[in-house]
């Protein structure tokens, strides 16, 4: 079966699920886009290549110091998470919108936020948990102890669906606008900033023997805002771009 | 009663409002002028030299007033964008989009003059500081707003994707105010509160007061001279502008 008749199939199912229960609509959408990615596992992989060079990149720049590292190594896996999640959010609107597919699901009787939701959970599995995933090994790299890495991997769990959700309304945003890949960042990268903040603070507050729990506290509360207006924020600029 | 409504709401038309603003100008710079004379004076030649800092921390009288207008400018654009966005009234995009500009030059004199104050009061142009970088994310905030209104070819969409990117940014301003709470680093606390008594001396506060006004005198007039530019500009095919004094020169 290929890709296109897939993606009719799923847009049949929200089509048909919109008149059942509205959370089918959600995961059929979802198993559309893993789908999809999995179709095309070279994408997924050169964001995760991308993460692990560039965060191996810092100490053959730096020097090989371990106490240097260990201080730098939060902060630079961040920013590493933080870019590797901005490389496939253009691509989240991007081919749907291409091909009419993103029209339809405008149109289908499904609520738009939930098709949207869909979309931004399938980015967050393929360019986020894999980031989450993988952080705590390249933290070895620099020599973060066993308690730092817990608590920046369930720093990350927290953060990275936050990006996912602020990187959507860019994306929709900058959909069909020219120069939309160097505007997206633009836009989106300011608003990364407080995730940023927390979650490469709850490794440094770990470190100092002050405890995480505040920054992660944070962290989550960003989430439940993110959570909650970003599904709206999203749709709406979804059908400014669709005008 | 139902008359002035009338009136209020025939402002918000570009073809009625365009010679009003032509009038409001000067009023706003005579003003600006008035407020800045008297503001920089009590400033500089009332304000006594503070105890601690000398004669360096005069130069809040230009940097706290920019770092309000920056805020209050953000908070007032993202509302007329958003008055925009749901009542479709062209105008207040406009309003919006003219007072962009002046708020990210608000937050850049906010960013340079803090520096200029921190360096010999901190002993350095820029620390990693709470407020300071929320500035700084303000002015990105600013500059985002501007460039996707750029990027849009068909001006009534571009009013509306910058609409959601500006209420979007409005959740930042909230953090700027309340960080000096959340992260206690460097940067004072705010030295103007309203539960207890100021803690700087009356002149200090009115002439920071007066250059307030000012800066916001100033930025209305500003934010007019563009809106009256962005009006000409959108409304070029209409008759009213072709019939202009100015349009026939």
């Amino acid at each position: 079966m290929s890709i296109a008749t897939q993606g009719e199939g799923a847009i049949g199912a929200v089509r048909r699920s919109g008149e059942g229960f509205s959370m089918t609509a959600l995961t059929s959408v979802l198993r559309r886009d893993l789908l999809l990615a999995m179709r095309r596992k070279a994408e997924v992989l050169t964001a995760l290549f991308f993460f692990l060079i560039v965060s191996s990149l810092f100490p053959l720049g730096i020097g090989p110091e371990p106490a240097l590292l260990r201080k730098i190594g939060p902060g630079v896996l961040w920013v590493g998470a933080l870019l590797a999640t901005m490389l496939g959010l253009q691509r989240m609107f991007y081919s749907d919108h291409l091909d009419g597919t993103l029209e339809q699901m405008v149109l289908s009787s499904a609520p738009l936020p939930l098709l949207v939701m869909g979309k931004i959970i399938a980015h967050w599995l393929v360019s986020g948990l894999p980031v989450v995933i993988l952080a705590p090994i390249l933290g070895l790299q620099f020599d973060l102890d066993p308690g730092a890495l817990w608590i920046l991997a369930l720093g990350l769990l927290i953060g990275t669906p936050v990006l996912s959700l602020i990187g959507a309304v860019g994306a929709a945003l900058t959909l069909g606008v020219r120069g939309g890949g160097a505007l997206l960042s633009l836009l989106v990268l300011p608003l990364y900033i407080p995730t940023l903040i927390f979650g490469a603070g709850a490794v440094q507050a770990h470190l100092s023997g002050q405890g995480a729990g505040g920054h992660l506290s944070l962290l989550g509360a960003l989430l439940a805002l993110a959570l909650f207006f970003v599904p709206w924020a999203t749709t709406a600029a979804l059908r400014i771009s669709l005008e | 009663m139902s008359h002035r409504l009338i009136n209020w709401f025939k402002l918000s038309s570009p073809y009625s409002f365009f010679p009003v603003a032509g009038r409001l100008i000067p009023w706003f710079w005579a003003l600006t002028v008035l407020f800045g004379i008297a503001g920089l004076y009590v400033g500089f030649f009332i304000a006594p030299t503070d105890a601690t800092q000398g004669d360096s921390y005069r130069i809040i009288f230009l940097h706290v007033p920019a770092s309000w207008m920056s805020m209050f400018i953000y908070i007032v654009m993202a509302f007329w964008a958003g008055m925009g966005m749901a009542f479709n009234t062209r105008l207040s995009s406009m309003w919006a989009l003219s007072l962009a500009p002046t708020g990210a030059l608000m937050a850049f004199l906010s960013l340079w003059t803090g520096a200029l104050w921190g360096k010999p009061t901190w002993g350095a142009w820029w620390v990693w500081d709470a407020r300071l970088t929320s500035e700084l994310i303000l002015l990105f905030l600013y500059l985002g707003f501007m460039a996707l209104h750029a990027a849009i070819d068909e001006p009534r969409r571009a009013d509306r994707a910058a609409a959601v990117l500006a209420l979007v940014g409005v959740v930042n301003v909230p953090i700027i105010y309340f960080s000096v709470k959340w992260w206690n680093t460097l940067h004072q606390g705010s030295t103007i509160s309203m539960t207890k008594a100021p803690s700087m001396a009356q002149t200090m506060l009115w002439g920071m007061l007066l250059m307030a006004l000012c800066f916001w005198m100033y930025s209305i007039v500003a934010a007019l001279i563009r809106l009256r530019a962005i009006i000409l500009e959108r409304e070029a095919h209409t008759d009213w502008v072709l019939r202009l004094p100015e349009a026939a020169a």
